[in-house]
């Protein structure tokens, strides 16, 4: 058995969350105008500013979709999307009030994915909001939280809870208008989730977000925002899985992060969406825009991202860093392996004096997989003393993948330290013949090979999530042998 | 019966033939020397006894406790005991020394039947054996070989070996590298290791090494063929006269 | 003068291929951050060679000093006999004006020039080719050693009306010959003018070719230049691109290795002084297994001046074996200065070796401020970093009359300001 024949298997790894749960569903008809918009809007009992925020950005978007806007740069290739072809809302039947009320289709769908909603089960010192398909479907941990005045719920209900913050925020890192998939989502946004913290407060467990896609035809357009106010702290986990279907389906999520003076906030993802089979059909379109604003003196906002999901990725999560002293790290590992493609990268945008930020990148390409680094690090002429260290490295398995690194440095400043550095290699013949002279077997060797690539980046996901993701990335190495 | 056996083996690499005709047995417990000026063959040896993929048997029989060892897989290999000392260990970033050799030990031990060690008793085991050949614990945290030394990379081989505790040792060209002091901290490590049920295989170019080990028995590897054998007295003799009047006749 | 039909047809294709692109836009991604609306603007007239003011002295002045080498002079894109000087004793190299060339032996480039430059999506190799003229071709025979640089010197000597001119450049290195070729770039008077050259450049089966762009125009002017270069089996090709002069430079290098075991180095110098824009893009193609690229830019950016490094390398499928290494460091003098650099890699072969890094940083205090603890004073020090910075880049020049010239001129450029 050569390297090869395991980098082979390794790319035509199995999903393992392709299942498709039997509910009862409801949903709107493929299309998209007002009438999409306004019965969204009319669903969630929107106040009128938010539905006239919405149907602004659906003009605009219509706009857009006419000029031919579409995103070309990426190194991503896809057919042309129908954004007509559609459905914009599809949620379960059943309206709940408790958790008690969850359906238990539903509840098993979470176990499967190992993450358990009943009260009893609860993962110890996570607090959870599930969302399935358009709706947050449950949210645990809320009473123990709102002792500390954090406000964690769904995006729905923040906007009856706290509209005045809902109003502030929204918008105000990423503009409806910012960028084509953005657009869409401001009009169209279904749910996702919403966190506050308060000035001061230090966020006493991990806060999570599951999100799910079960529907068939359906796109998913979830919309989260957090905001820590000053001096406080919050790690939020976000995790992603959706049924094995032929047909592509679309997500495409905004989220925001807003930091004030001395406020933190840690963003983890682990993306694991069904990535299509090994011919590449079918599988989720993941076309993110993630944004983070350090507004206030000495803030700081961390993205952890581990990818391995999705046909195709389309996502660069972001940081503004506007406050002075404030700083802004990307750490992502992203995998593609069958017909995968990713373009994932970051923006660090140096605003105020004495910024910094840190980009650690790690790319793996496998079978046919095309993966691309593209980052943008800006230097503002006002931006004194900013500093930067990038870092980003691709392995490759295999030799019909592709490892790309598009990196623009732009420096306006002539007090800033840019450095940036990348390189490709592959798992080097020596280093698995080393293994398996000691007895590991060749996928094993592989897979720890790779853990040890990523290593970088996984010591900065939270506990829990270091090992999923580890896991993760070692599923796709299960049952390669043979 | 012979630990191992090798008869008639022929081998090559890439397209050249490097091994043309190598008979050789090993009892349990005995310590063989392989001599011989550079490109006799002495690490293709080593590559074949251990599996690497890129040199290929073309002809003859390596019997591992009479099992044909070149149907095995490199994996297996090193399950059943062939322990092999790489001449040049690499370097694997992001994976620990100690996460490394725990894995591997007990894909061994799984493999025996035995009961796998958790992470206590593997590392009071790991620390016990780290003083025998005077490892750094620190060492053993970072990652496989990166920033070692040439000599700290060596004492890591011994080291895995002292953990592993193989049936067969090749040691290739261990003492390439080494100072003195290394050097003895090496040979005791491996002298340790010397008992009635394991066999060693020390491949090595100068005679300074078995002056630490010292073997049972030495042969001569020039051309591709054993061309002669005898006791310790003859490295000594091969660090007076060189390898010219053997490998002349080889050649 | 008449050229030959498929010269002419060249010059029709270009034309046609100007017309249909345009100059580019910085919506373009390869022009972002270079703006050349201006050079469009202009109403730009050709040049019927030289004047009559140009003399052996004056040449003298400008070029770097004109040491003991084979000399040919263009002035305003046409060739100048008198000026050129072919050193006997060396005959092996054949240094031939494009024009005389296409006149005496019509046939002899049919499908060599243009060979490597396609004005497809290249604008300004498209005008370049439409103005097909003159310029020089560079024959080194096989096997042939030659050890002085061929010293080629292109002249702008601008009118009172804005001034263009479309230098071709034709380089062969004969298989298993060794040469070097510096192209010369300099300027006579201050009247605008534009330089738009085009360099092929083919080094067949291990050949080794050095091969120096020194560009130290006037600031009333533009410098756009292109050069294609093919390295062949086993061929090696060092290329240095030295940018020391007019107002806006934007420079295209492509290299393909299209044989095993070739090798290419490229070494760039850039330096912005006042509001100089320079624009340096690479393009190194890895199109066959076994080829091994270095790539190292440096730049100097003092004043309001704005830098952009752009440097792509791509290693197709199978081309494995692939070792390539790039580097772009800049140093940022003054508030204002700019720099955006964009290294990138396109890999798409697994067993390869490949890394890019790009800094941006200042003079390092602790350097200056060592030196001035030693009692140099603190522009002498800067000079003294600043030549340092750079010696990396252009010690590596085969020559070094010219590698202290270019580190001479960078100072004196810097010290002398907008």
């Amino acid at each position: 058995m050569s390297s090869e024949h395991t980098a082979e298997s390794f790319a035509e790894r199995e999903y393992e969350y392709g299942f498709v749960t039997d509910i009862e569903q409801e949903s709107l008809p493929p299309g998209l105008n007002e009438d999409t918009v306004r019965f969204i809007s009319a669903q969630k009992d929107e106040p009128e500013w938010l539905l006239e925020w919405r149907l602004k950005a659906l003009h605009r978007f219509l706009e857009m979709a006419k000029e031919d806007v579409e995103p070309s740069w990426a190194m991503v290739d896809y057919p042309k999307i129908d954004y007509q072809a559609i459905s914009y809302w599809a949620a379960p039947k059943k309206k709940l009030d408790s958790l008690d009320e969850v359906d238990p289709e539903l509840l098993e769908t979470y176990d499967k994915l190992g993450i358990p909603l009943e009260e009893q089960k609860h993962l110890a010192g996570v607090a959870v909001d599930a969302v399935f398909d358009s709706v947050s479907v449950a949210t645990t941990f809320k009473a123990e939280l709102e002792k500390h005045g954090i406000v964690f719920c769904s995006f729905s209900e923040a906007v009856q809870r706290c509209p005045d913050i809902v109003r502030k925020y929204l918008g105000s890192v990423v503009p409806a208008g910012d960028n084509f998939f953005a657009c869409l989502n401001s009009a169209v946004f279904s749910d996702g989730s919403f966190a506050y913290i308060p000035p001061g407060v230090r966020c006493p467990m991990e806060l999570s977000t599951y999100f799910r896609i079960n529907a068939a035809n359906t796109g998913q357009f979830e919309r989260t925002l957090l905001v820590a106010d000053e001096g406080a702290y919050v790690s939020y986990l976000e995790g992603c899985t959706a049924p094995m279907r032929d047909e592509n389906q679309l997500h495409a999520a905004v989220v925001e992060l807003v930091a004030l003076d001395d406020a933190e906030i840690k963003y983890s993802t682990v993306q694991n969406w069904y990535p299509g089979d090994k011919d590449g059909k079918g599988g989720i379109y993941n076309f993110v825009t993630k944004r983070g604003a350090c507004r206030g003196k000495r803030s700081k906002i961390s993205w952890t991202q581990v990818e391995t999901g999705s046909a195709i990725t389309w996502k660069y999560p972001s940081c503004l860093l506007q406050g002075d002293d404030s700083v802004g790290e990307f750490y992502s590992v992203a995998l593609t392996a069958n017909r995968q493609q990713a373009d994932t990268g970051t923006k660090m945008i140096h605003i105020g004096r004495n910024t910094s930020s840190t980009i650690i990148s790690k790319g793996i390409s496998a079978g046919h997989g095309q993966n691309t680094y593209r980052g943008l690090v800006r230097v503002q002429p006002k931006a004194a003393g900013a500093r930067n260290y990038s870092q980003c490295d691709s392995l490759l398995l295999g030799d019909e993948c592709g490892a790309h690194t598009f990196p623009y440095l732009e420096v306006k400043n002539p007090t800033a330290t840019v450095e940036h550095e990348a390189t490709t290699s592959k798992i080097g013949e020596d280093q698995l013949f080393y293994c398996r002279q000691r007895g590991i077997s060749e996928e094993d060797a592989v897979s720890m090979i790779v853990n040890g690539f990523c290593k970088d980046v996984l010591r900065e996901l939270p506990m829990e999530f270091a090992v999923e993701a580890q896991k993760l990335l070692g599923i796709s190495l299960e049952g390669s042998v043979g | 019966m012979a630990l191992l056996e090798i008869s008639g083996l022929h081998a090559t690499a890439g397209d050249t033939e490097i091994l043309r005709g190598i008979d050789l047995t090993l009892q349990p417990g005995e310590v063989h020397a392989i001599m011989g000026p550079n490109g006799s063959g002495k690490s293709t040896l080593a590559n074949v006894l251990s599996g690497r993929p890129g040199v290929e048997v073309t002809a003859g029989t390596v019997l591992f406790e009479g099992r044909d060892l070149v149907e095995m897989e490199p994996e297996e290999r090193a399950r059943e005991g062939v322990f092999l000392a790489f001449q040049y260990p690499v370097e694997i970033p992001g994976v620990s020394n100690l996460y490394f050799l725990k894995a591997a030990l007990n894909a061994r031990l799984k493999h025996q039947g035995k009961p796998e060690l958790d992470a206590i008793d593997f590392l009071e085991l790991a620390r016990e054996k780290m003083k025998t050949v005077e490892m750094d614990e620190a060492l053993m945290h970072r990652s496989i070989n990166e920033g070692f030394s040439g000599g700290e990379k060596k004492r890591n081989e011994i080291f895995q070996m002292t953990m592993l505790e193989p049936r067969l040792a090749v040691l290739d060209e261990t003492d390439s590298g080494l100072d003195i002091d290394a050097l003895r901290i090496v040979s005791g490590g491996v002298n340790s290791l010397r008992s009635a049920e394991r066999s060693m295989l020390v491949i090595t170019h100068y005679q300074r090494l078995l002056e630490h080990i010292v073997p049972d028995v030495v042969h001569v590897l020039a051309g591709g063929r054993i061309v002669k054998s005898g006791g310790k007295e003859l490295a000594l003799e091969l660090e007076e006269r060189g390898y010219g009047w053997l490998t002349e006749d080889a050649a | 003068m008449s050229l030959p039909g498929w010269a002419e047809d060249l010059r029709r294709e270009g034309a046609e291929q100007l017309n249909e692109l345009g100059l580019p836009t910085t919506r373009m991604e390869d022009w972002r951050y270079t703006n050349v609306s201006a050079i469009g603007k202009t109403r730009w007239t050709g040049s019927d060679g030289r004047g009559d003011d140009v003399s052996r002295e004056e040449l003298e002045r400008l070029c770097f000093p004109v040491f003991a080498c084979h000399l040919f002079v263009f002035v305003n894109g046409v060739f100048a006999a008198d000026l050129s000087t072919l050193r006997a004793g060396s005959p092996q190299a054949e240094v031939r004006s494009l024009a005389r060339l296409l006149e005496e032996e019509p046939d002899s480039l049919r499908g060599v020039l243009g060979a490597q430059a396609s004005p497809k999506e290249a604008a300004f190799t498209a005008w370049n080719q439409q103005e097909l003229r003159d310029g020089a071709v560079v024959r080194i025979p096989e096997r042939a050693d030659i050890e002085e640089p061929i010293h080629l010197v292109f002249l702008s000597e601008p009118g009172t009306e804005p001034t263009a001119t479309h230098p071709r450049v034709l380089v062969l290195a004969g298989s298993r010959s060794r040469a070097s070729v510096v192209e010369d770039y300099v300027t006579l008077g201050d009247g605008t003018f534009l330089t738009n050259a085009v360099s092929e450049v083919v080094v067949e089966p291990d050949a080794e070719l050095e091969h120096v762009r020194f560009q130290r125009e006037a600031v009333t002017g533009h410098h756009v230049s292109s050069l294609h270069a093919r390295v062949e089996r086993g061929g090696r090709l060092a290329c240095h691109s030295i940018s020391l002069g007019a107002a806006l430079t934007r420079n295209d290098a492509r290299t393909t290795l299209l044989g095993e075991g070739a090798e290419a180095s490229l070494y760039g110098i850039y330096l912005g002084t006042g509001r100089r824009h320079i624009d340096n893009h690479t393009t190194i193609d890895h199109a066959v297994p076994h080829t091994t690229s270095r790539e190292l830019y440096k730049g100097v950016l003092d004043d309001h001046s704005h830098g952009v490094f752009h440097g792509r390398i791509i290693v197709r499928p199978d081309a494995q074996k692939t070792s390539a290494e790039q580097s772009n460091k800049n140093l940022l003098l003054a508030q204002g200065a700019q720099i955006d650099t964009k290294p990138q890699l396109e890999i798409r072969a697994d067993d390869v070796k490949c890394s890019h890094g790009s800094t941006i940083g200042q003079m390092d205090p602790d350097a200056l401020f060592y030196l001035r603890a030693r009692g140099i004073d603190g522009d002498e020090a800067r000079r003294l970093l600043t030549r340092a910075f750079v010696s990396e880049v252009s010690g590596a020049l085969r020559f070094e009359p010219l590698r202290d010239r270019v580190e001479e001129q960078l100072v004196e450029l810097l010290e002398e300001g907008a």
